[in-house]
Parts: structure tokens; C-alpha cells; sequence
């Protein structure tokens, strides 16, 4: 790189991250430095701080956890999550959401991924138009779908199960994942797969052994969004399920009940919902964040 | 027919065939409700009474235009958009700066933000309303008592606000960290010339740092309208829409026609009339956005 240009954009190269950190560690205190650390930190905590609160409340007895001013220091009691469970069948909801989400993600992807492959690679005059449909299917709040698809699940006996809800979840996540795939699958470039061709790889030889490998990254982060959505979904899991098929989303909203204060098992219940996610998503945080930049930020 | 036009042609069908599922699924999801919720919004039709359909006609449509929460919706869900991408932008892009700069734990304060965008809508609103914006017990109202000022009742007097704030804490830590990803590609060495050339930092930021996040302010605006257009959760779990309509969008609105009220010949004509907002927004978006992602 430093070869095509002038001397001083050559000295300003070897000026990179790593020797601005060097450098700056020399100094013997960089007030500079410590201030962003300081108030990146403070942000931070403030913008967590709710999650902080509610594993906290998770903890307490129910009079411990409405105690004014809030108590930082207590015995620590597992009641609540025992009471969880015993109340409203926790474990069911779990699978479900397990159920659902896994499958809605399975599908999508067995569903998008044929579509993505074929937009990335044949592209055609319609192909944007294309896409841009599939997402302004996505614009019309589900709202305004509720009505009819109520009336049809009722109809086709799929109120009030998993399978309806997956179903469900699939098409809303689909113009999504179509897009997230594309995307990826376009910035794989096509000199590699005429080469394959030229080598005589046919059609299955071709996705088996340049897309799939190429694409997994596509695939992984798009997945990841999907379980995340369907995870979290509580527009339609509020609305088609109840007792049999609810999701952990809709257990948590039974909780909005306003009859008395019980903030340790509301916090305890809501810890169980949310931490196979977050603790899933923190590991998958980089592929997820890359994927939904949808190939505008290389 | 020569061996590469007929592989031509297999593989325009192949390709045709791989994205049928997708483009007829979807298209059966968009045609089939929406012809339902036309033709429901043309006859009576309450849930609770079937049999009792007849044409009615336009009188849906002017049942809910003419209902006085009808404005107050379409306000509230314009409001709602509108402040949360406000507020997600703009703190986003100056967490991203402040943040962008290798500091000590910088990766642990990565991995924390994006918390909040993996918590389930119905925990963040319930968290939100019992535990911080509890008139008595809450920490707002504890920093109230603290410094001496009357604790706000948010879901009494400020809802709306208390939905936005919601809202816009779930989506501030995932706009930061797009605008985190795309800092990262920036060109340094032009950074680090403009800087030797006396740049200020404002002078770095309108002429270097925003136009290079441009696309992603574009992807950001995108993926959070098309979600935000649709919050429901946060309003269902805790205001209910109140009080009164101080909190009801439009998605709230059909939503209580529909399954509170029973009419679903009404909330079918308010749906047409989400879709007809929904079209505006695309339209918009696409306009502006279309061109950026191709």
C-alpha cells in the first residue's frame, strides 16, 4: 500500500490503531483516554442497568424487592423461580418457544435460501422490484392481518398450536431473510462459480461445494435474526395462542396483570425468557450486527 | 439448439423454480388476508355473533375515520416512529464515536449494549413499568425522592413518553452497533491527514464521519420502521392504550376493535387503512432507501 503513495501518507500508515495505543501508553497519564473510558462505561451500566435491576429483583422476596430505597445487598433466594414454574408451567412454555422458533428459522432458511441463491446469481431486470415487494410485505403491520388470520386458523384448526405459529412466524420473518440472504450471496463473487462450472460442476456440485461453504456466513447471521425474531415475537404469539402453544413472550404478558405487586417472580419469570437469548446473542453478537448491516457497511 | 443456449434455458427455469416457494408463500400471505379484510370490511361482522353477516357498504370505513381516536392513533404512531429514530440515530451515532477508539473493556461494553436488543418486547415494557417507572417504588421515583422533586406517574401522565422511552432503549444499543460497524471500515490514514491538517473535530464529523455512516443511517431508518410500524407489545403489556387513546397507535387501535370490541367488519377498515399508511412509509423509504442497497 505505502508503495503508491507520497512519503508522509507512508508515515501516517505506520501511525495505525495499534501505534496510537502504543503511544499512548507511553504518556504517563492520558487524561484524554481516561475520560472516554469513564463516560463509555457510565453509559453503558446507565443503559444496561435495567437488566442489572431486574436479575437483581430475580433474587429478592417479594417485600425485599420493592423495599424503598432499593436494597444492593440481601440474601440472595431461588423461591421465586421454584414459584415460577409451579405457577404457570414454565417448562411448557419454554419448549414452545424452543418449538417455534427453531422451526420457523429451519424453514425460512429451507424457503429463502433457494430464492436468495437465484436472485444473487440470475439476476434480471425484476429482481430489485422483486425484493422490494417482499419487503413492503413486511411494512403492513400484522395488525392488519389479524383478523383473517385469526379467522383461518380457527378455521383450519391451527389456533392455539405450534405448528400454526411456525407457519406464522415463517412468512413474517421471510422478506427479511430473503433480503439478509441476498445480500450476502451477491458479494460472492461469480468468477468462482464459473470456474466451478467450467470444471464441470453441475448444479448440486456447485451449491455443495462453492455456495454452501461461501454462504455459510450468510446463512449463520441470518439464522441467528430469525431465532432472535421468532424468540421474541409477541404480536402473534399474544394473539393465536394461549394455554397449549403459548411462547414464553406471551407467558411474560400475563404477567401485566395489575393486581397486586409481585416483582420477584415477575423478574425471576422474566430472567428465565430472556437469558437462553441474550447470553445465544452476546456469543453471536458480530455475525448478527455484520448480516443486518445488509451488505451496505463492508 | 446449441449446449450453452439450452443451459441457458434449464437454468432460467431452475431459477424460476428456486424462488417459487418464496415469492408464492409470501404472495398467498399478502393477497389472501388482504382480500379477506377487504371483503370483511364491507359487511357487519362481529365475532361474537356470526351469522349475522350483511353488506354494509362504506359504513365501516366511516365508523372508524369518524371515531375521535382515529387522528390520535395515526398522531401517536407518527410520534412513536418518528422520536424513537430520532433518539436511536443520534445517540447512536455518538455512543459509536465514543465508543469507535480502543479504550480498556472496550469489548465487554460491545457485548453488554447490545443487550437490550435480545430482550423480549413484553419483558422490556414490563421491567420498564413496574421496576423503573413505578410511581412509589420505582427508581425513577427514588431519584425523584432523592433530589427532592414530585415522582412522575408516567403511565398516568406521560404514557406516550413511556412507550417512546421503551422502545427507544430497545433499539439505541442495535443502531449504535451497526454505526460501530461501519466506523470500523473508514478510511484512517484520511482521518489522520485531516487531523494533521488542523480539522476540528466538527469539521472530522460533518465531512468525514457522516457522510461515510450514510448508508447505514439508511439500513438503520429502514429496519426500525419497518418494525416500528408495528409496536404493539410494549402499549399491550403496559398501558393498554390509555388513558383513554394517549397511547393507542394505529396497530393498538384495530387490535381493540378486533378482539375487544368483537367488530370485525370495523377493524378490518381500520387494517386497510394501516396497509394505506404502511404504503406511504414504503414509498418513502424506498424512495430514499432503494438506491442505497443495491
Amino acid at each position: 500500500m505505502s508503495t503508491s503513495h507520497p512519503l508522509p501518507a507512508a508515515a501516517l500508515d505506520r501511525a495505525g490503531a495499534a501505534d496510537t495505543r502504543r503511544a499512548l501508553r507511553k504518556k504517563p497519564f492520558d487524561w484524554a483516554l481516561t475520560m472516554r473510558t469513564i463516560a463509555a462505561w457510565a453509559i453503558t451500566l446507565l443503559i444496561v442497568f435495567p437488566n442489572i435491576f431486574l436479575v437483581m429483583t430475580a433474587f429478592k422476596t417479594e417485600l425485599q424487592a420493592i423495599h424503598v430505597p432499593t436494597l444492593w445487598v440481601f440474601t440472595p433466594t431461588l423461591e421465586n423461580f421454584h414459584e415460577v414454574q409451579e405457577r404457570s408451567n414454565y417448562l411448557l412454555f419454554a419448549q414452545n418457544s424452543i418449538i417455534t422458533s427453531v422451526g420457523s428459522t429451519l424453514l425460512g432458511l429451507a424457503i429463502a435460501a433457494p430464492a436468495a441463491y437465484s436472485m444473487a446469481f440470475f439476476r434480471t431486470k425484476r429482481t430489485r422490484d422483486i425484493l422490494m415487494w417482499m419487503l413492503s410485505t413486511k411494512m403492513m403491520p400484522a395488525v392488519g392481518a389479524l383478523v383473517p388470520v385469526y379467522v383461518l386458523a380457527q378455521k383450519s384448526a391451527l389456533l392455539d398450536t405450534t405448528t400454526g405459529l411456525i407457519i406464522v412466524f415463517t412468512l413474517s420473518n421471510l422478506p427479511i431473510m430473503v433480503w439478509m440472504l441476498y445480500s450476502h450471496f451477491k458479494d460472492i463473487p461469480h468468477e468462482i462459480l464459473e470456474a466451478a462450472r467450467m470444471d464441470g460442476a453441475g448444479v448440486w456440485g456447485e451449491f455443495r461445494h462453492v455456495l454452501v461453504p461461501l454462504g455459510m456466513g450468510g446463512l449463520a447471521s441470518t439464522g441467528l435474526l430469525c431465532l432472535v425474531l421468532s424468540w421474541n415475537e409477541a404480536f402473534w404469539s399474544l394473539n393465536l395462542s394461549a394455554a397449549n402453544a403459548g411462547t414464553l413472550a406471551a407467558l411474560i404478558a400475563s404477567y401485566s396483570s395489575p393486581e397486586g405487586l409481585f416483582w420477584a417472580k415477575l423478574s425471576a419469570a422474566s430472567l428465565l425468557a430472556i437469558a437462553p437469548i441474550v447470553v445465544f446473542g452476546w456469543f453471536s453478537q458480530k455475525q448478527l450486527v455484520q448480516g443486518l448491516t445488509f451488505g451496505a457497511v463492508k | 439448439m446449441s449446449a450453452t443456449a439450452e443451459r441457458r434455458q434449464a437454468s432460467r427455469l431452475l431459477t424460476r423454480l428456486l424462488m417459487a416457494p418464496a415469492i408464492g408463500t409470501l404472495f398467498l400471505w399478502m393477497i389472501v388476508p388482504l382480500g379477506m379484510t377487504i371483503y370483511f370490511s364491507l359487511i357487519r361482522y362481529n365475532l361474537m355473533q356470526p351469522g349475522n353477516e350483511e353488506f354494509l357498504g362504506l359504513a365501516n370505513y366511516e365508523f372508524f375515520i369518524t371515531d375521535p381516536s382515529f387522528g390520535t392513533a395515526v398522531l401517536n404512531t407518527l410520534l412513536l416512529i418518528g422520536s424513537v429514530i430520532v433518539i436511536t440515530v443520534v445517540g447512536g451515532i455518538a455512543l459509536a464515536l465514543l465508543i469507535n477508539d480502543p479504550f480498556p473493556g472496550r469489548g465487554v461494553v460491545r457485548m453488554l449494549l447490545i443487550s437490550p436488543f435480545f430482550v423480549m418486547p413484553t419483558v422490556n415494557a414490563l421491567m420498564w413499568k413496574h421496576m423503573m417507572m413505578n410511581p412509589i417504588y420505582g427508581v425513577f421515583a427514588q431519584i425523584a425522592e432523592f433530589v427532592g422533586a414530585q415522582p412522575i406517574d408516567f403511565m398516568a401522565d406521560w404514557p406516550l413518553l413511556a412507550v417512546i422511552l421503551m422502545v427507544a432503549w430497545q433499539w439505541l444499543p442495535f443502531a449504535c452497533l451497526i454505526f460501530i460497524t461501519a466506523l470500523a471500515s473508514m478510511n484512517r490514514e484520511q482521518l489522520e491527514a485531516a487531523r494533521m491538517d488542523g480539522a476540528s473535530y466538527f469539521q472530522q464529523l460533518r465531512h468525514m464521519y457522516l457522510p461515510h455512516l450514510g448508508r447505514s443511517i439508511a439500513v438503520v431508518i429502514m429496519i426500525e420502521m419497518i418494525f416500528l410500524l408495528s409496536v404493539f407489545a410494549e402499549i399491550f403489556t403496559t398501558t393498554g392504550g390509555g388513558p383513554g387513546d394517549a397511547s393507542t397507535n394505529v396497530a393498538f387501535l384495530i387490535f381493540k376493535q378486533a378482539l375487544l370490541n368483537f367488530d370485525a367488519g370495523v377493524a378490518s377498515a381500520g387494517a386497510l387503512f394501516a396497509v394505506v399508511l404502511a404504503n406511504i412509509v414504503a414509498a418513502f423509504l424506498i424512495r430514499m432507501i432503494g438506491k442505497n442497497l443495491d
